[in-house]
Formats: C-alpha cells, sequence, structure tokens
C-alpha cells in the first residue's frame, strides 16, 4: 500500500508534515480561526495539539489533512506542497488517516465493512484487505467482533474500529481529532495506549488534538495554541530520527 | 462487494421509499408496455386487414387517411384485367353510428374478397354478396349486411333481424368470426351498396392486389404510375412504413410510454436526492475515507441503477400480465398484440434504466460537491 507513494518521500532529517503562516477564516472572513500557524513534524513522531475550544485544533488538523484550504499559507506533506484535488485524495488513500471525537462510522455497516471502506477506495485487493484487518482486528482485540454491526459496538469498540479503519491502508500520518473525547476515563486510557502502540509499531506519525493534558503529556511534543496561533512548543522531538 | 453493500445498505434503510421509486419505475414500464403493445396490435390489425391474401395496396395518392383515398371505377376495373395481377379486391371503409355505438366501421367488399372467403361463419352465408351485388334487398326488403361477431354482440344482432345504421336499416344475412379485431367489429356490405350509402358510387378507397409473380412488383408500380397518376400503389411493407396513420399511432405510443417513464425517472430523481440530502454525513465519512467523487458518483448512480432496474423487471412482468388480461377481454378481442418481441422489452427496459439513472446524475453532482470538512460538521 505504502509501496507506490505518488505523494514525495519523507527523509528522518526532513519533515514529514510542514505548514507555514497558515490562516483561515469562516464566513467570509468574518470568523478568524488560524492566524499564521506555522509548525513542522518529524516522521514518527507523535504530536499533541492542545488548547481550549475554538481555538483551532480541529481547523488545523483538517487543513493538515487536505479536507479544508487554507486562506493562505503553504502545507508540504512528505516533500510536497498540498494541492486540493487529486493530491489530497491520493494523500487522504494511502498516507493520511483520520479518527475523529464521534467515531464517524457507518451506523448500518459491519465493523468489517467499515474498516474495508477505505481498501475499496484505494482499489487493495481483497485477501489483501481482510489480512490487514485481521492483523489490526488481532491487535485491537475486535477479531471477535468482525462481524458485528456498529449499532451493537460500545463506544471504546466503535472508537476501536475507527482506530483500524484509519489504519487499514498503512498511512505514514495518523490525524486525530480528540480521538478519546466522547469516552469515559477508563476506556480513554485504554484507547490512547493503543493508539500509541500502534503508531509506535508501524512506524506512523500522528498528530493528535486533545484537551486532556495527562494524553498529551505522553506524546513526543506538545504544541499549544490559543486564539488561532501557536503558542509554544514543549518536548524535544526525541522521537525525530536522526 | 462492499461497493455492492453500501448500495444495497443504502436502500434498504428507507425500504418504503425505495419500494415506492420502484413501484413508480414499474408503472411505468408496464404502462408503455400496454400502450405500445397495444397500439402496435392495432397498427398489425389495420396493415393485415389491408394485405389480407394480398402484396400491393392501391390508393389514392396523398391523403393522409385511407377513409378519404378514392379510387376510381377505371382503375377498380383496369386493374384484375393486368396479367400481373392474379386478383384484385376493391374495398370501400366507411364510418357510421347507430342508435348504440357512435363509431362502427364499415367494409364495402365484394363476394371474391377473402375477408369472406376465409372467415368463419358463425352464421348465415355470404349469399347476399354474391346475388346482390348490386344492393338487392335481404330477407324484409332491406339492403343486406354482414356483421363481424363482435359486431353483433355489441349491436345485439342475430341473423335476419334488422339493425340500424346511420340513416338505413339494414337485414343481418350472415355473421362471421375473423381473427382480425377490425374485421370482427365491423359491418361487411356488397360494395355496391356500401357506394350508394356512403354516396361514393364508382369508388373504392383501395384496391388489394394479388401479383401473380412477387417480383412483378415494381412493373405494376409502373404501370400504375404510367396508367393511374393520380393512384399510388404500395408493397405491404412499404405501405405499413410510410402510412402517416401508422406513423402517428407508434408515435403517440412511444411518446405516452416516454412520458410515464419520464415520470418513473423523476420519481427516482426524487428518491435519490431525498437520500443524498439525508446522508450528507455519510457522503463526508466516505471523502474522508479516499472515496473520489468518481467512486461516490458510482455509488449514487449505482443505487438509481439497481431502482430502475428492479423496476423494470416488475413492470415488464406487470406489463405483460396486463397485456395477457387484456388480450382476453372479449371487448377487446383481436385489438392486443399479445407478441412482445424481444427487441420491444430491450427497449423499454432500457429506456426506463436510462431515465433512473439520468435521474440521479443531480443528486450525484450534489454529492461530488459535499465539502467533507462541512458535512461532518453536520449533525
Amino acid at each position: 500500500m505504502n509501496s507506490s507513494m505518488p505523494v514525495g518521500k519523507a527523509t528522518p532529517n526532513e519533515p514529514i508534515l510542514r505548514a507555514e503562516g497558515l490562516t483561515k477564516a469562516y464566513e467570509n472572513g468574518a470568523i478568524p480561526v488560524l492566524h499564521g500557524v506555522s509548525l513542522e513534524v518529524y516522521p514518527q513522531q507523535t504530536v499533541a495539539l492542545c488548547g481550549p475550544s475554538g481555538c483551532g485544533k480541529s481547523t488545523l488538523l483538517h487543513l493538515l489533512g487536505g479536507l479544508d484550504s487554507p486562506d493562505s499559507g503553504e502545507i508540504v506533506v512528505r516533500g510536497q506542497p498540498l494541492r486540493p484535488g487529486r493530491m489530497v485524495q491520493t494523500m487522504l488513500r494511502h498516507h493520511v488517516g483520520f479518527v475523529f471525537q464521534l467515531h464517524n462510522l457507518l451506523p448500518d455497516l459491519t465493523l468489517t465493512e467499515n474498516c474495508l471502506i477505505p481498501t475499496v477506495a484505494a482499489g487493495v485487493p481483497r485477501a489483501e484487505a481482510m489480512e490487514r484487518l485481521h492483523q489490526l482486528a488481532d491487535r485491537t482485540g475486535l477479531s471477535h467482533r468482525l462481524q458485528q454491526r456498529i449499532q451493537k459496538l460500545s463506544g471504546g469498540e466503535r472508537q476501536r474500529t475507527a482506530l483500524c479503519r484509519a489504519l487499514m491502508n498503512r498511512p505514514s500520518i495518523l490525524l486525530a481529532d480528540e480521538p478519546t473525547g466522547a469516552l469515559d476515563e477508563a476506556t480513554s486510557r485504554q484507547i490512547f495506549a493503543l493508539l500509541l502502540e500502534l503508531v509506535d509499531r508501524e512506524g506512523i506519525t500522528l498528530v493528535m488534538a486533545t484537551h486532556d493534558r495527562a494524553l498529551a503529556a505522553r506524546c513526543d511534543r506538545l504544541l499549544e495554541m490559543h486564539d488561532g496561533k501557536m503558542m509554544d512548543s514543549a518536548g524535544s522531538g526525541a522521537r525525530t530520527a536522526g | 462487494m462492499i461497493f455492492l453493500r453500501l448500495i444495497l445498505t443504502n436502500l434498504s434503510r428507507h425500504r418504503i421509499r425505495t419500494a415506492i421509486s420502484v413501484a413508480g419505475i414499474a408503472f411505468a414500464v408496464a404502462a408503455m408496455l400496454t400502450v405500445v403493445t397495444i397500439l402496435q396490435g392495432a397498427v398489425g390489425m389495420f396493415s393485415s386487414l389491408l394485405s389480407a391474401d394480398s402484396q400491393i395496396v392501391v390508393f389514392e395518392r396523398n391523403v393522409a387517411d385511407l377513409f378519404f383515398s378514392s379510387v376510381p371505377q377505371s382503375a377498380i376495373d383496369a386493374i384484375p384485367t393486368w396479367t400481373l395481377v392474379e386478383h384484385a379486391n376493391p374495398v370501400l371503409f366507411g364510418i357510421v353510428a347507430s342508435p348504440t355505438q357512435p363509431i362502427i366501421t364499415c367494409f364495402g367488399v365484394t363476394a371474391t374478397d377473402t375477408r369472406l372467403t376465409r372467415a368463419t361463419w358463425v352464421a348465415g352465408s355470404d349469399a347476399a354478396f354474391r346475388t346482390a351485388g348490386q344492393g338487392a334487398g335481404g330477407s324484409n326488403g332491406a339492403d343486406s349486411v354482414v356483421l363481424g361477431e363482435r359486431a353483433a354482440e355489441f349491436l345485439h344482432a342475430q341473423l335476419h333481424s334488422t339493425i340500424a345504421l346511420g340513416n338505413g336499416h339494414f337485414t343481418v344475412d350472415g355473421i362471421l368470426r375473423t381473427r382480425n379485431g377490425f374485421e370482427d367489429g365491423g359491418v361487411f356490405m356488397p360494395l355496391a351498396t356500401a357506394q350508394r350509402f356512403f354516396h361514393k358510387q364508382g369508388i373504392a378507397s383501395v384496391v388489394t392486389v394479388k401479383l401473380r409473380h412477387a417480383s412483378d412488383a415494381a412493373a405494376f408500380k409502373a404501370r400504375m404510375q404510367r396508367e393511374f397518376p393520380t393512384l399510388i400503389a404500395l408493397e405491404d411493407q412499404e405501405f405499413n412504413n410510410t402510412y402517416s396513420q401508422f406513423k402517428i399511432l407508434k408515435a403517440t405510443a412511444w411518446a405516452v410510454g416516454l412520458a410515464g417513464v419520464l415520470m418513473g425517472g423523476l420519481g427516482v430523481a426524487n428518491t435519490m436526492i431525498m437520500s443524498v440530502f439525508t446522508r450528507i454525513r455519510e457522503i463526508a465519512i466516505l471523502r474522508v475515507n479516499g472515496f473520489s467523487p468518481i467512486q461516490l458518483t458510482a455509488l449514487i448512480l449505482g443505487e438509481a441503477a439497481v431502482v430502475s432496474f428492479t423496476g423494470s423487471v416488475v413492470g415488464l412482468g406487470t406489463g405483460a400480465l396486463a397485456v395477457m388480461v387484456l388480450k382476453s377481454v372479449p371487448m377487446l378481442h383481436g385489438y392486443v398484440d399479445a407478441t412482445m418481441s424481444p427487441g420491444l422489452l430491450l427497449a423499454v427496459a432500457v429506456l426506463a434504466i436510462g431515465t433512473g439513472i439520468a435521474g440521479a446524475l443531480y443528486p450525484a453532482a450534489y454529492a461530488m460537491r459535499v465539502r467533507p470538512v462541512e458535512a461532518l460538521r453536520f449533525e
């Protein structure tokens, strides 16, 4: 899946994800959200975006993942400037996975069917996709729930399913928007531990928006946002190879 | 597989809505099939009425309707004498009303006309045509006629009874049965009687001609052109393809059917619009997971195709059933041609499925324009 990557390749010493001077406003500029945000994320780093509600964390994640376009500024993914259209589509299919606060699964489908959606979009052969699904289901403890409809899964199981789906096409970047925000504390800790374990095992770069400072502290870097600006950065970027 | 599952899941989510759309297409297809079949049957009947044991129809050039055609006595007399011709039968068409029926078709024919000689006689005989020829009275002094079996039913006539047609009274000297619905519902008069009754002395509407050799058709037409330039001779197939009334009937059938299918297509469009509008968030999820606009379009059009295909299958079955039922109705005996060619079935199905898919184009275009980031905020 990652073997054919039309979007450039990052090297350990280069950021896998770079944003420069991003601005974004809604309602024709009436509601400014981001004011010249810049950041660099290196391969296999785990980065937490912290800040109060409305500070622009989710908007920033959406811009980084190509779901929305900045009003100004530039985003470079794996060495190539992000352009709307086919490049975003390729990126979403092969290089970037999303996990949301609300799991955003299709409730009428089974766990298996939900997880196969990205592989259908990317044209992955079914046998290969099923092998990958079983692998992820084993790691997330969902092997016994594969044929269950989403409505019959618990909140934690649904979020684990969403995590599996995001990782199906072996993305190199995982963007998580409050992935544990809708879960109770115990489940939240479990899911976050699982998330860290998976990104570590698969060598994935994680950028996560969260309110939970305890979770954020377990990431390599913590980026503080306030009123659409990047305030400061904590952490050494120790996982930056090289 | 997942793609198909997505299609079926989306359709089964609102079963009633989907069922209504399927029913809309089904009714449209059934209506189209029924109308086209009946009108094609009518055209076929009229065509067979003219081509009974003949290859060529002679009628007045440039008339829109054969009822207004006038073939003069000189042609009626001359054509049978040509060596190319095996036999020729003049026919005068007329329309009359009776106290109970607003429209009855009358055929003025000669005793040698195959309509009489090949018919099954339910009662009486064609004696009046042989003896009277010139319109001599029947058993009670009135002019004689022969009725088609269905005409006898709706005129409540029996052998030797007197019936009122237009301003005249006629004695029923025979009742016959043919395989042609028009003829079965018609009144046969000796040609001379019909000419007098319709004030068309010495005139026939058409002359149907059987040649000794089919290959002589061109020579016959050339001679017609030379000797009777105000008349035209057409081979049966040629006539079927060019006669304006047939064209109008066929066009009407397809237009009515098409209107029905378009209504069905609008139903599918409505369903798909509703379906897309209520699935904005789901569409956004698919986009975030890598679905391209093309794949989303295929998904929406796939749903429309399933609805249209199912509706077409149900509609073809219902239409075939309706045609069979209509065919068994005595009043419509001979009017309904129950032979539905594979071409007709295919044309109706393709039209319905195509219209259904076309109806999904706007919803598909809308789905393509969905911006994931806005749609994900949509609860």
